[in-house]
């Protein structure tokens, strides 16, 4: 990343040596105006993962089946941030201990569209009612894809 | 005001002072992560930055309306699909992404189908998906959430009036 920034910035310097400053200063811009509640969220998820590791989430994804199950998973999924190389790996191994698909459906849908430790980010940007809507619609998806996914991936024809 | 701007991570920090007083070991596992997390950001967050600050000065407006704009269609919705699947990084990384394509022009319902995007069906992410949960997990979810997120877009683009979304375009100017 830092090479092609800087190569693009040598050649945006070579061309427009004002319209490089001016990049600059918006990037400095932008970058000042939100680095706070990056360095805030960031130490929310370092808490989150601290507290809710592997096992934790196994216990409380493994134990409820069925619609609680389902609904455990989701808030576990929309409260928590997991990278995906973390996060795929850990639902194998749940599905592999007996967690049903729709209840990985979901946990997974929710861990990637809803971001509750990163709603104080989204409402900087796009506002409460935008980050509002788009969180609730995405819980709401989180549960059509996992129906999708118990039917089709867990050929359960409920 | 410069207060009120640090007391988030100021809170945040001190959450994980509490945390290691209640429970050592889990404060400082908590420190570990934020540590590598932020490691992680310095080596993303600020190349991602002078891009979009040479983004916005060398794109010219009509470029970005041509293909984002309003009347993009669907070349502007398969554009944004492609700009956020093709991306990598957190969530929180799209936003000021999207900002700098809104102050160019980006239509709205394409900036939350790029936010879609980048949330869900990220190729890298997709093929280890596959790869842990099988190929029907994945490909299921990919359909379903590639319909879905069109379908959000269009209701949450539809649910704004007007003057909410000048509201939100003018703030963008200043973030």
């Amino acid at each position: 990343m830092y090479y092609v920034a800087f190569a693009l910035l040598a050649l945006s310097f070579y061309k427009s040596r004002k319209k490089t400053t001016i990049a600059l200063m918006k990037a400095w811009k932008s970058f000042n105006s939100i680095f706070t509640k990056f360095l805030g969220v960031i130490c929310l998820v370092g808490i989150m993962l601290a507290v809710f590791d592997e096992n934790v989430i196994s216990g409380l994804i493994g134990a409820e089946s069925g619609v609680i199950g389902m609904i455990i998973s989701s808030i576990i999924g929309s409260i928590t941030i997991i990278p995906g190389f973390i996060a795929f790996p850990t639902a194998k191994e749940l599905l592999e201990d007996g967690a049903g698909y729709s209840q990985i459906g979901v946990f997974v849908s929710t861990l990637m569209m809803v971001g509750v430790m990163t709603i104080p980010v989204e409402v900087t940007y796009f506002g409460k009612k935008v980050t509002i809507l788009r969180n609730v619609s995405a819980f709401i998806l989180a549960f059509v894809a996992a129906y999708f996914i118990g039917k089709i991936a867990g050929h359960v024809w409920f | 005001m410069v207060l009120k701007k640090y007391l988030f991570p100021f809170i945040a920090m001190l959450a994980i002072a509490v945390l290691y007083f209640v429970n050592n070991e889990l404060g400082k596992k908590a420190v570990e992560i934020t540590t590598g997390s932020l490691l992680e950001m310095a080596m993303i967050i600020p190349p991602i930055f002078i891009l979009l600050g040479l983004l916005d000065v060398w794109v010219p407006k009509e470029t970005m309306i041509k293909y984002l704009g309003e009347h993009s269609g669907i070349l502007g919705v398969v554009i944004s699909f492609v700009l956020g699947s093709a991306a990598a990084g957190p969530l929180y990384g799209a936003f000021p992404i999207a900002a700098v394509l809104m102050k160019k022009g980006a239509n709205f319902s394409n900036i939350l189908i790029f936010i879609g995007a980048w949330s869900t069906t990220k190729i890298p992410m997709f093929m280890f998906e596959i790869e842990s949960l099988g190929a029907s997990f994945a490909l299921t979810r990919l359909v379903v959430d590639i319909v879905g997120i069109v379908i959000i877009a269009k209701i949450i683009n539809g649910l704004m009036t007007k003057k909410q979304l000048e509201k939100i375009y003018s703030n963008i100017e200043d973030v």
